[in-house]
């Protein structure tokens, strides 16, 4: 197996079908996010996102071709390639019985940290996203904006090489978003690269530096943002959005 | 072992915070024991200390009716309540007027049939001692003729087996009676004085007595009651009772979003169901020691017979500890197999009940008949429960009960096994 470590994810003649379900699927899809880069993934409703978040987090399994994080196949070395990344979900991916504290020790063990390690990233942690007064409270009782706090915490707690995230600031206010887009941002500078899908686009068009627009599971462009705002000669995101995917109801 | 740990930790903490679950697991099952127990204790000693509430009407004005009621009464099994000859015609509704379990109408020809019957045996006997066999066929071809029968009417709420009892009790006043009666004119057709009382009472009374002995396997003669039968078995019902939590706990990590991130996390999701089985296993045996304790130090204060624990504690630890493991097993065979949480308690509910019949919680395995009986095997509970009845009903020790263990452990593996493809299928390990 070619390592290619500059890469932080090469997607190479993926296939992939859901049994049940026709509507979704992949066919010698490539594609290829280098390290350090923000990187965002944009469609219509049903275009395969969080399909294809799904596979390159070993979540569902590829039919055909690989997944490589940062060179390392995914489905044959889960429990190392499973340690370079970190994944926010779109759904609120914890136990709402559980205090921020006790969902970070749980989760945090089973991303393989110690004891000690735990207790320092859930201190660092909870300072930086503001949850620090709320920390012994169960979450299920805590805004959706404090949910989305504590579904980013756990997971980064491990310190991963990249991060997927999918839909994060779905249903937040506007200082929320800015405290996740402004924490995001810290954590690439620190050499974490972003994958990311969403569908505000003035807020992909701001933290993003590469794109790829997916619809029917195919790509239909991908490229740094400007290169491929001046290719289709439109001027936003949105506009550009509107302009490959049209403007029909999408289910 | 630290992410075991760490999980085991987890799952406590919701189990703790889960004050619904936690009261289906506890307080239910503590209830159904004492109201189950309670209700056959009370039915136990109706059959067994009080006495059935029966009415008689006798339109006979001979003896011997009035020698049945007697030996009716002394059997001690039933409260008499004679009414008027007139009543004989309404004898049900007095039935219903008195509470009466039973009711008898004694025929107005009953004392003569009797005497009749008893002539006739005695001619009989007479002719066989003087050997004139031609007479003695002659004898019997009168004593065949006729006797009205004696009507027994009964509540439809008692049991067949009670009613053949009550039946057989019946038989020994009218035959006792009737030997009386056959042995006096015997006497006097020899004699021709009446028998004397003495030597009637040693004729007619038996000197051997009855010994009702428990069968144990350690030589004890406890004598079982409703707490013993009960408790063990309902303590059963309790554990496979906690499907009601752990069920819908799997059912409600596999549907939200915290298994997807679980399974992107460099931990093996074999790790959560291990912590889940250690977990509420630990539910099970503290399960276990409260109903037992409850049977033992509770039961008397409340005014149920208490609960003889074992001598072979560490038996009893042994089958409550397999019958634990194969019931947070189906609970989470359960969980993995139900898409929500409506289906795992819906389905959860209804197949431990049904588990429950066939392995014979509610029903005896032992009077169970053809296909029930081979379906009994197929249910853990059975074999629980056949464990615990030889150790607390019959004293039994652990190496008695290794045969029951062992089923109850491969039904487990079972369950486990079909846990694993159920998880394998669903693609979540």
């Amino acid at each position: 197996m070619a390592v290619t470590p500059s890469l932080a994810v090469s997607i190479e003649n993926m296939g992939f079908r859901y049994p049940d379900n026709a509507d979704v699927s992949f066919s010698h899809l490539n594609l290829q996010v280098a390290k350090g880069e923000r990187f965002g993934l944009f469609g219509p409703n049903g275009a395969g996102k969080t399909t294809l978040m799904n596979l390159m987090t070993g979540v569902l399994s590829v039919n055909e071709g690989c997944i490589k994080l940062l060179g390392l196949e995914t489905g044959k070395q889960n429990k190392v390639v499973n340690k370079l990344f970190g994944f926010v979900p779109q759904d609120f991916s914890f136990y709402q019985e559980l205090s921020p504290v006790e969902n970070l020790e749980f989760f945090g063990a089973w991303a393989g940290l110690n004891k000690n390690q735990i207790a320092n990233r859930t201190d660092e942690l909870l300072h930086i996203l503001g949850l620090n007064d709320v920390r012994d409270k169960a979450v299920g009782k805590f805004s959706g904006g404090m949910k989305r706090r504590v579904n980013l915490a756990i997971g980064v707690i491990h310190n991963p090489q990249i991060l997927f995230l999918d839909e994060p600031t779905v249903g937040v206010d506007v200082q929320t978003r800015h405290a996740i887009i402004n924490y995001l941002r810290k954590l690439n500078e620190s050499g974490t690269t972003l994958i990311y899908t969403s569908h505000q686009l003035n807020e992909a068009e701001d933290l993003c530096e590469h794109i790829a627009m997916i619809d029917e599971g195919k790509i239909i462009t991908q490229g740094n943002i400007n290169d491929v705002l001046k290719e289709h000669s439109q001027t936003s995101l949105e506009e550009l959005f509107i302009n490959l995917t049209g403007k029909a109801y999408r289910n | 072992m630290f992410k075991l740990w760490i999980s085991i930790k987890k799952d406590v903490r919701i189990l703790l915070r889960d004050k619904v679950g936690i009261s289906l697991m506890f307080v239910m099952p503590i209830i159904l024991v004492v109201v189950v127990t309670s209700i056959q204790n009370s039915t136990f000693e109706l059959v067994n200390k009080n006495k059935l509430p029966i009415i008689i009407c006798n339109t006979d004005t001979g003896k011997s009716s009035a020698q049945l009621i007697t030996a009716i009464d002394k059997i001690g099994m039933f409260k008499v309540t004679q009414i008027a000859k007139e009543s004989a015609n309404a004898i049900t509704d007095n039935m219903h007027n008195q509470d009466a379990l039973l009711g008898i109408v004694i025929p107005a020809n009953f004392s003569a049939e009797v005497n009749t019957k008893a002539k006739n045996a005695s001619d009989k006997a007479m002719a066989a001692f003087s050997g004139q066999a031609d007479t003695v066929k002659n004898v019997e071809k009168k004593a065949i003729a006729g006797i009205d029968p004696l009507n027994l009417y009964y509540n439809p709420v008692l049991q067949e087996s009670l009613r053949f009892s009550i039946q057989g009790a019946i038989r020994s006043a009218l035959q006792l009676v009737q030997t009386r009666q056959t042995l006096r004119t015997l006497y006097y057709s020899s004699n021709e004085k009446e028998l004397p009382q003495s030597l009637e009472n040693e004729m007619l009374n038996s000197n051997t007595t009855i010994n009702m002995l428990p069968v144990s396997k350690d030589g004890t003669r406890t004598t079982p009651n409703s707490s013993q039968h009960n408790v063990p078995a309902w303590t059963i019902f309790a554990m496979f009772f906690i499907i009601m939590s752990l069920g819908g706990i799997v059912v409600k990590e596999k549907v939200s979003g915290s298994f997807i991130r679980l399974k992107t996390l460099p931990t093996n999701y074999m790790v959560g169901l291990l912590s889940k089985q250690i977990t509420y296993l630990c539910v099970t045996m503290l399960q276990a020691v409260v109903i037992f304790s409850m049977g033992l130090w509770l039961f008397p204060y409340i005014g149920l017979p208490a609960l003889n624990f074992p001598a072979d504690v560490f038996a009893v630890f042994i089958v409550t500890l397999v019958c634990g493991w194969c019931a947070v097993s189906y609970s989470i065979c359960v969980g993995v197999f139900a898409e929500s949480q409506e289906q795992s308690n819906g389905f959860g509910a209804v197949s431990i009940v049904i588990l429950a019949c066939i392995g014979g919680l509610m029903v005896p395995s032992f009077a169970m008949q053809g296909i029930a009986k081979t379906m009994a095997n197929f249910s853990p509970m059975h074999w629980c429960l056949q464990a615990y009845y030889t150790l607390f009903l019959e004293g039994g020790k652990l190496k008695d009960v290794l045969n029951n263990i062992a089923s109850l452990f491969i039904i487990t593996l079972i369950i486990q096994f079909i846990t694993y493809l159920g998880l394998k299928r669903k693609n979540l390990i």
